[in-house]
Parts: C-alpha cells; structure tokens; sequence
C-alpha cells in the first residue's frame, strides 16, 4: 500500500498515463525529425556528389521537345512549366472524359444488373465480373497495341460518313469554327436557358400552392428552339463545320483524337465503369423493398417509383463508394506513362525528369497535383453528400 | 357412410409452367422487356460468334514457329511457344524447379489454413508465416549451396506473385499499426499517421514507383545500392499500407465500445487490449476487406512495367514486339488477361464466400 502522504517516487511519474502517453509522443515525433533529418542530409549529399542544382529555376528552361497532343498553345522553345501546364491540363481532360462516361455506362449498368429480364441481367454481370477483374493497364495496352496501332494509315481509314475517320493516327472528326452568327447565338442560348429558369421556379411555386400543372418540358423546348433560331435566320450561322480532308497523307481540318487519349479513355471508362455500377447496385439495393410497396400503394406508377422514391434515396448510398471511383479513375489516368499520352507522369515524371534530372522537385510537384486533384474531387463530393444525407429528425 | 373421392387435380395452365412461362416472365413480360431481349440477343449474336471463331474454331495450336499460323483466328503458338518465359522471366530453365518448388510448397504450406476445423490454427499460421518467406527467399534467390539467381533475372508470372506476395505480407503489420496509430488518442500519433495514410491515398501507385527508383538511391547513404526490385516493393509496401491501414480502421470501429469497457475492467493495458480482446475480433471482420485490397494491389502489380521490371504483363508486351511474332499483340494480352482474371476472378469469389461465412455478429 502507498503512503499518500508520503512523495512519490520517480519511477510513479512512468505509471502515470498522462505522463506516458507525453514522452510516447516526443518519442515518435523526436524519431520522425530524426529519420527525416537523416534522410535530407543523404540526399544533399549525394546531390551534391552529382552536381545537381537543387531548385525550381529549371522550370523557366526552354524544354526542347515536341509534345503530341497539346490544349493550348505551345512549341519546342517552350518552358518546363509551361510543359507542366499541359501535362496538368490533358490529364484534368482525360480524368473529365472518363468521369462523364464511366458515370453513364456504370448507370446503365448498374440498373441493368438489377432488371427484371434474365438476359439483360446476365450479361450485365459478364460484363461486371470480366472488365473489373483486368488490370487497368492492361485493358490499356489491349485498346492500344492490339485494337488501334494495327489500324489501316490515313488513306485506307475506317469512315463514317464523310464526317469521321479512324485510322492508326488517330480518330479525325468536324470541329465547329466560330462564324459571324456566334454571339448573338449565344446570347440567345443564355437567353433561354434563364428563362426556362425563371419559368420553372414559378412553376413550381404554382403547383406547391394551388396544385396546377403547367406542360414545362415543351414550353421549354420551343424556348431553346426558338430563341437560338430566331438568331440564326437574322444574324447568320454560329458555327461552319471544318470537315477532315484525306490530303497527300494525312487528314487536314477537323478535330483529331490522338489514339493514346482513345486507348486511354476507352480503357477507363470500361474498366470503372464496372465498379460503379456495383456501387449503384448496391445502392438501389440498400433501399428497403417496403419503400417501393409504399409508393406502388400510393398509386405511382413504377417509372416515378422509380425517379421519385428509389433513386434521391439510393443516391445517399451510391455517392460515397461514387467518389472514391472518381478518384481511383484520375489516379488511374496517371496509367497513361504506359503508352506515352502527354499527361503529367509521362511528360513531367518522365521526360521533364530525365532531361533535368531534378528528381526531387519533379516528384514533389507531380505528387502534390494528384494530392490537390484528390483534396478537390473529394470536397467536391462532401459538399453534395452532405445536401443529398438524411435530415434525421 | 358418405365417401369423397376428390376429383384429380387439373395441370397448371400451359403457360404458366416450363420453358415457355419462364421464357414468359424471365424475357418477355412487357413489350419494353421484349424489345430489351430482342436488344441483348442481337448484341451476342453480333459479338459471341466472332470471339468464337477467332479464339476457339479458327485459332492454330498446333506448331512450334509462326508460319504454323494460318492467320484466320488467334494464333495460340505464340503463347506455347513462349510460355516459359511468361511464367519464369529470364530464370534460367534449368533452375525452374525451384520456382516451381516454391509454389508447391506455398499451397502445400498454406492448405490446413483453409481447414475450418483444424486445431491451433493461429499458430501454425504464425510458424507458416515466419518460416516459409525464409524458405521461398532462399529458393528463390540462391546461395548457401544453391546457385544463386539475380532478381534482374526475375520475370512473368512468378515476378508478380513475388511483388503481391510480399507487398501484402509487409503492407499488414504496417498497417494494423497505422490504423491503431490512427484511432490512438495521442494527437501527435494520431497526426502522424493520419498524414502518412491520406498522402499514399492520395497519390497514384506510378508516381510511387517513380519516386522509389529514382528518389530513394538519393535517400540513402552513397555506399549503400539498392536492388530494383527491392526498391519497387518497399514502394508497394508503402503505398499498399495506407489502404490496408482503412480497411482495419473500419474493423475497429466495428468493435463496440463495451469490448474495451470489459478490456479494461479486466486491467488490460493497451497493448494487451488490442491483442487479445479487439483485434481478434476486428481482424476476422475485415479479411474479405482485406482479400478486396489485395486483388487491387495483384492489378497494381502490373504498373512495375513503368520501372522496367519483366512481369507477366512486361514479358507478353516484350514478346510481341519480338521481329519473328510481329501481330501477336492479340493473342499475347488476352492470355495475360485470362491469368490476371483467373486470380483475380477466384480471390474475389473466395472474399465473397468469406462475407457470407464470417457475417455472424456484430451486425446491428
């Protein structure tokens, strides 16, 4: 038995939790400077063993080499950071692409694992269970070594119509060219678009206090035919399709899609839309069956059934795993090293890193990107989590 | 005396038994259903026969060289021919066996685990643990009387099971630690490994690999080299952690408070709590979890290409670019996906069975 009057001893001060769990802690983080110390001091050591500068004034460097696909403007002369730009911005296009698709096809399969028709089912989990057990890489490598590089050239491409050509150099479509009619087509396009907003608030408001409907949908149709026709006839057209010519050996106007960003696009869009339609499953079956007898007793067809009582409840359910496919996608992105398409890996880790050789900085930035891409998408998902999630009482 | 002969029952109506009422139901309930059946039976028709005309009825097997290759379907000579090196990478053929021996003993070794029965499990699994990486390194890589083979000379299929192998065996101590480390009421701890989880989760597995083969040589001491491929798996391991470290943080917070309440009452300290009492229970809740990481990270496996390391999917994409199998590129990735599938496709079953098994309490 302790004396309490009696001082306590010093190794007492030990059996205290408080004070434990203290010198635990300046332990770890002592440790943690400690390993870090340690490995800066290698790292300067061996930098300077190389003669490497360490810094970000390389950025400033002329870079020296030709890029493939670029979303602004840019030639040989240009700076590493201005390399790092369109790194940055062709994997945010190819992260936006796959995102809208992979969300669609992963949808519509998601509600097709889950119909009613045996067949439709069937091949909704061949599907699932095929794509999503393939390595993302390799699902890459396959759309781009075996389906688009053995492609025909230029002159024997694959046409439809006389719009669109696919061949080994890559996919060439119209592309619109601003014309004298733009702006006023614009204005009138905004036009509508705010008067269909405004309609459709009173509309609600209408039926909220007296119950009466108004037909909004075609109201707002002939709005945004109209409106924006209207331009058309007094002000000329918007836009004049450039259409691609087959000249000499290449196509000439038009938009063409590089095949590493199709391989790319294609690759993810298949292989997450597959997780996302398991999460969409298993959000629509997360909603209690009671909830469609409820609203089939209530008279509502299965169609608003559907759109009104399932999906705003199934959706708290699907958002999150949703989010986490997002990301995984423009993680996913950085794949693209593997067959050269111009993203931030390929050209900034990769290229950027072995011209300069400042391994360190490259790093860093490339790694903070995907960093701030991956804060950004998930605050993003918070937010909207947070105004779909359950209003408990 | 009144008797009853009840009448024989009539048959169900013929359209609401057999084929034609399951046809009825199942495929052609409505008129949006017959048009969806009539949808997905022209979209097999379209890609069914095809596929099987080009990988079974039209396909060569037969042979040795490329000309033995008609050219109609898929030329499964190639995937014969080199098969050896999609498996074993450069690993010299005469040393093969003990690859072989490796895996023989790794399922040999690992099967009374898969007992449900079997008396001191958790034991033998310990033992398994700790002897057979010893074992598999030693046959693996050579020396003390066996020729040793450099790990540049590992490649294929085996070169993948090394790298899922050990970055799962080494990401799970690391990451129950961190997942304790992240529910511990120490606010430094918790900084620690909170930051440590969500950077490695927020980066994607390329740029690890990139900065692991070209930063660490710069971390470490001048003297000190450091094998390729030992440089990819302390990446792996690194990055596979932060995801295991989540999976356990949900089997923890799984547990309820009343098993650290009793913990506690019986004066357990910390580490006799979690031990004994929480993560038996937690860890049994997440092994589907922790089957799902790991078929993630047998995908991920295949990224080592970036780094230059021969796996599976780097030996079949060396392979087709050989001049004497040019336009194999078809053949070569629908083997490699038929191997990664077959992994991962069983693993994720397996999870499943588990979920089902394992799903006995704590659910609420």
């Amino acid at each position: 038995m302790q004396n309490p009057a009696n001082p306590p001893r010093a190794g007492s001060l030990l059996s205290d939790p408080k004070a434990r769990a203290w010198l635990f802690q300046v332990i770890a983080v002592i440790a943690v400077v400690a390993f870090g110390w340690y490995l800066f001091q290698n790292t300067q050591h061996n930098l300077q063993q190389r003669g490497i500068l360490s810094g970000f004034q390389f950025l400033s460097n002329s870079a020296g080499f030709g890029i493939s696909q670029h979303l602004i403007d840019y030639a040989e002369s240009d700076s590493y950071g201005r390399v790092f730009v369109i790194g940055l911005l062709n994997t945010l296009l190819v992260s936006v692409i796959g995102i809208v698709l992979a969300t669609l096809l992963g949808f519509v399969l998601g509600i097709a694992r889950l119909s009613p028709n045996w067949l439709v089912r069937k091949l909704a989990t061949v599907y699932i269970e095929t794509f999503r057990n393939i390595p993302p890489l390799l699902q890459i490598f396959f759309w781009y070594f075996a389906v688009l590089l053995p492609l025909p050239g230029p002159r024997q491409s694959l046409g439809l119509g006389d719009a669109f050509f696919l061949n080994n150099r890559g996919l060439y479509m119209p592309a619109p060219t601003l014309d004298g009619g733009f702006w006023p087509f614009l204005v009138a396009v905004v036009l509508a678009l705010s008067a269909i907003g405004v309609l459709a608030r009173a509309v609600r408001r209408r039926r909220e206090a007296t119950g009466q409907g108004f037909p909004l949908l075609l109201t707002a149709l002939a709005l945004l035919v109209l409106l924006p026709g209207l331009s058309v006839l007094l002000f000329g057209k918007p836009f004049v399709w450039s259409v691609p010519q087959l000249q000499g050996f290449n196509f000439r106007g038009g938009w063409v899609v590089i095949p590493e960003l199709i391989a790319l696009t294609l690759a993810l869009t298949v292989y997450t839309a597959a997780f996302i339609a398991e999460n969409v499953r298993a959000g629509i079956q997360a909603i209690n069956h009671g909830q469609t007898e409820a609203a089939r007793s209530l008279g509502l067809p299965p169609g608003k059934t559907l759109r009104l009582v399932i999906v705003p409840q199934a959706l708290r359910v699907i958002i999150p795993p949703l989010t986490s496919q997002y990301l995984n996608l423009a993680k996913n992105s950085s794949l693209a090293a593997g067959i050269g398409y111009p993203d931030m890996v390929s050209l900034f880790a990769g290229t950027v890193l072995n011209q300069t050789g400042q391994a360190i900085e490259v790093i860093a930035i490339t790694m903070s990107v995907y960093l701030a891409i991956s804060i950004s998408i998930s605050i993003l998902m918070n937010v909207y989590n947070k105004r779909v999630a359950l209003i408990e009482r | 005396m009144l008797t009853h002969t009840f009448k024989p029952d009539q048959p169900p109506p013929r359209t609401s038994v057999g084929i034609v009422a399951w046809l009825r139901a199942n495929l052609f309930s409505g008129w949006f259903n017959t048009l969806l059946t009539l949808f997905a039976l022209y979209l097999v028709w379209l890609l069914l026969p095809p596929l099987l005309n080009w990988a079974v009825l039209d396909a060569d097997w037969q042979g040795s060289t490329r000309a033995d290759c008609s050219g109609e379907g898929a030329c499964w000579v190639f995937i014969k021919a080199r098969f050896g090196q999609f498996m074993y990478g450069f690993y010299p053929p005469e040393l093969r066996w003990r690859v072989d021996l490796t895996v023989l003993l790794a399922i040999v070794g690992a099967a009374p685990l898969f007992v449900r029965r079997m008396p001191r499990k958790a034991a033998y699994g310990l033992a398994f643990l700790l002897v057979y990486p010893l074992l598999a390194f030693w046959l693996l890589h050579g020396g003390l009387g066996l020729t040793p083979v450099p790990t540049s000379r590992w490649g294929g299929l085996m070169l993948t099971l090394v790298i899922a192998a050990v970055g799962i065996a080494g990401a799970l101590p690391l990451g129950v630690l961190l997942a304790l480390g992240r529910r511990s009421k120490m606010p430094a701890i918790k900084v620690l490994c909170v930051t440590f989880i969500e950077f490695w989760r927020g980066v994607p597995l390329i740029t690890v690999l990139f900065m692991s083969s070209v930063m660490l040589p710069l971390f470490l001491p001048e003297q000190v080299t450091i094998d390729k491929l030992l440089r990819a798996l302390i990446g792996v391991i690194l990055f596979q952690s932060a995801y295991v470290a989540e999976v356990v943080r949900g089997g923890l917070q799984a547990i309820p408070k009343g098993q650290y309440e009793a913990a506690a009452a019986m004066g357990l300290g910390y580490w006799r709590t979690m031990g004994l009492v929480i993560l038996p229970q937690a860890m049994k809740l997440v092994i589907p979890g922790l089957v799902n990481t790991f078929i993630a990270l047998f995908k991920d496996t295949s990224l080592v290409i970036i780094i230059g390391l021969f796996d599976l999917l780097n030996s079949i994409k060396q392979a087709t670019s050989d001049p004497a199998w040019l336009g194999m590129a078809t053949e070569g990735y629908v083997f490699a996906a038929l191997v990664f599938w077959i992994f991962c496709f069983g693993m994720s079953r397996y999870s499943q069975r588990l979920e089902r098994r394992l799903d006995t309490g704590h659910k609420r």
